[in-house]
């Protein structure tokens, strides 16, 4: 198990590899399609992503006594933002992207090129996340995006999550993807031959 | 219906989804353990099944959902004659209401044209109800909670299909299956659960494909034909190698429940379902007074 505390540095980020299994500490940022749509279009942030990361999320939240309450807090899909994390991994500087099902081949060459990673969490697992998220420190654009589009900083605490996309052009993705395919295509062989 | 029996299904129907929501039915939690027990220690897979354990429990300590995607609401009812069927349908959406409320479903229903989150579960098509009376004076209740990402990964092949070259025979069905779980990899989040149904029209078919869950994981089917589908095919895609969450590993698929219907000459389709490992499911017998008698599963 490997801990990392935010913000992180390019070393750092750079030292990980596909399949480290990691904890994170610090502050986090949830954003997910309209965030990403509205970063994309040039809109400055209201809080500096320099060094951190971005958790592809929309959680559930209530205010009990005045203060937000994490109900569930789980990853969405990821692959939605895949036309524009690259343009976003760069313009923010961001050093992780957290969320599920991995991302594409842009967002896997801007994590190389710029030194990010994209991180697994898994997925359905909102129970276990919002334990770990110890804090709601903040909330941006509240007004604009409504509760789960909205940008949530989170303070957490031991967020398990697994590297799955490197910053040296690794994906897991794309090699048990590569892996299976084969083994796919010796079952037809096996299933046709079995016919005969 | 009368306001005193409303009452009393309204809160059967409340427990039924809260139960569902937030407890994985224990044919699901076996096979996930048995997944944990099969996965190599220190491996991603071996982590990944871990937390899920660990989250399947916390959501049942705190009786909260086991994932915040709470999906769509099948609601599949058997019911006496006598019972009047809108009032029932009636209770149940009221019910969806209220586990909204509670928060045992996210608000999850949105206008298809309009973008507008109707805010309550309920509106065309949600939840979806299939109500049948029929001739016993009890009820049989089952609920299941269908997320996006896996219902995202269903399929329907129309054979024969040049692409995978399956034709219209067994062969070409076992294909349909292993193909439909490689193109999922880790996206519907595996280890997953397979709906099948051969044959019937577009609409049946996948209806059907949902109708199978039902079964429970344990159950033989009893035509050995489609039990050999069942078994050969969940042995083959475990071959894969993908693993829960796609990260590589053993677990790649925890069963497959398949019917066949009837087909029109001209038609040939495989539907398939696929389930995420939060498989919740739930059911119970409802006495005709609206009395929790037992959970089924
Ligand atoms: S696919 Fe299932 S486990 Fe995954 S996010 Fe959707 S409902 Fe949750």
């Amino acid at each position: 198990m490997i801990r990392l505390d935010v913000p992180f540095t390019e070393e750092k980020i750079r030292s990980l590899k596909v399949g480290d299994m990691v904890e994170i500490h610090g502050t986090i940022f949830t954003g997910r399609d309209s965030v990403h749509k509205w970063l994309y279009e040039g809109n400055q942030p209201p809080v500096s992503l320099k060094d951190g990361m971005i958790y592809h999320c929309g959680p559930v939240l209530i205010k009990e006594k005045g203060k937000w309450v994490v109900k569930a807090a789980g990853p969405t899909t990821s692959i939605r933002e895949e036309p524009y994390q690259a343009t976003i991994i760069e313009q923010h500087q961001l050093r992780a992207v957290i969320g599920k099902g991995g991302m594409g081949e842009k967002t896997r060459q801007a994590c190389q090129k710029h030194g990010c990673v994209y991180l697994h969490a898994i997925g359905g697992a909102a129970q276990v996340l919002a334990e770990s998220i110890k804090e709601v420190e903040n909330v941006y654009e509240y007004d604009r995006f409504g509760s789960p589009e909205a940008i949530w900083q989170f303070r957490v605490e031991g967020f398990p999550v697994v590297v799955t996309m490197d910053a040296h052009g690794n994906s897991l993705h794309k090699e048990v993807e590569a892996a299976s395919a084969v083994k796919v295509k010796e079952l037809f062989e096996q299933i046709t031959a079995a016919k005969q | 219906m009368n306001s005193a029996q409303q009452k009393k299904f309204l809160e059967a129907f409340i427990e039924i989804i809260r139960k569902t929501s937030c407890e994985l039915p224990k044919d699901v939690t076996d096979l996930l353990k048995k997944g944990l027990g099969d996965e190599e220690s220190g491996s991603n897979a071996k982590y990944a099944l871990e937390i899920v354990d660990k989250n399947i429990t916390l959501a049942k300590q705190k009786s909260q959902p086991i994932c915040q995607d709470t999906g769509s609401i099948l609601v599949y009812v058997h019911y006496p004659m006598r019972l009047d069927a809108e009032g029932l349908a009636k209770v149940i959406r009221k019910a969806v209401v209220t586990a909204t409320k509670k928060g045992y479903l996210r608000q999850n229903s949105v206008d298809s044209i309009t973008g507008k989150n109707s805010g309550t579960n309920v509106g065309p098509g949600s939840p979806a109800l299939h109500l049948e009376p029929w001739k016993k004076d009890y009820l049989d209740v089952r609920v299941i909670l269908k997320g996006g990402g896996c219902e995202n990964m269903g399929v329907q092949y129309s054979l024969p299909d040049s692409r995978i070259g399956a034709g219209r025979d067994i062969a070409g069905i076992k294909k349909c299956i292993l193909d439909a779980v490689h193109n999922a990899q880790g996206k519907g989040c595996g280890p997953g659960i397979l709906g099948v149904a051969i044959g019937g029209d577009r609409g049946s078919s996948y209806m059907e494909s949902k109708v199978q869950l039902l079964r429970k994981m344990t159950d033989k089917n009893p035509d050995p034909v489609l039990a050999e589908i069942e078994e050969s095919c969940t042995e083959a895609a475990n071959q894969l190698g993908i693993g829960p969450m796609g990260f590589g590993g053993k677990t790649t698929l925890m069963g497959i429940k398949a019917g066949a219907l009837n087909r029109l000459p001209a038609s040939y389709f495989v539907s398939v379902s696929y389930m995420c490992w939060a498989f919740r499911r739930q059911g119970a017998v409802l006495s005709g007074k609206g009395d929790i008698k037992k959970w089924l599963y």
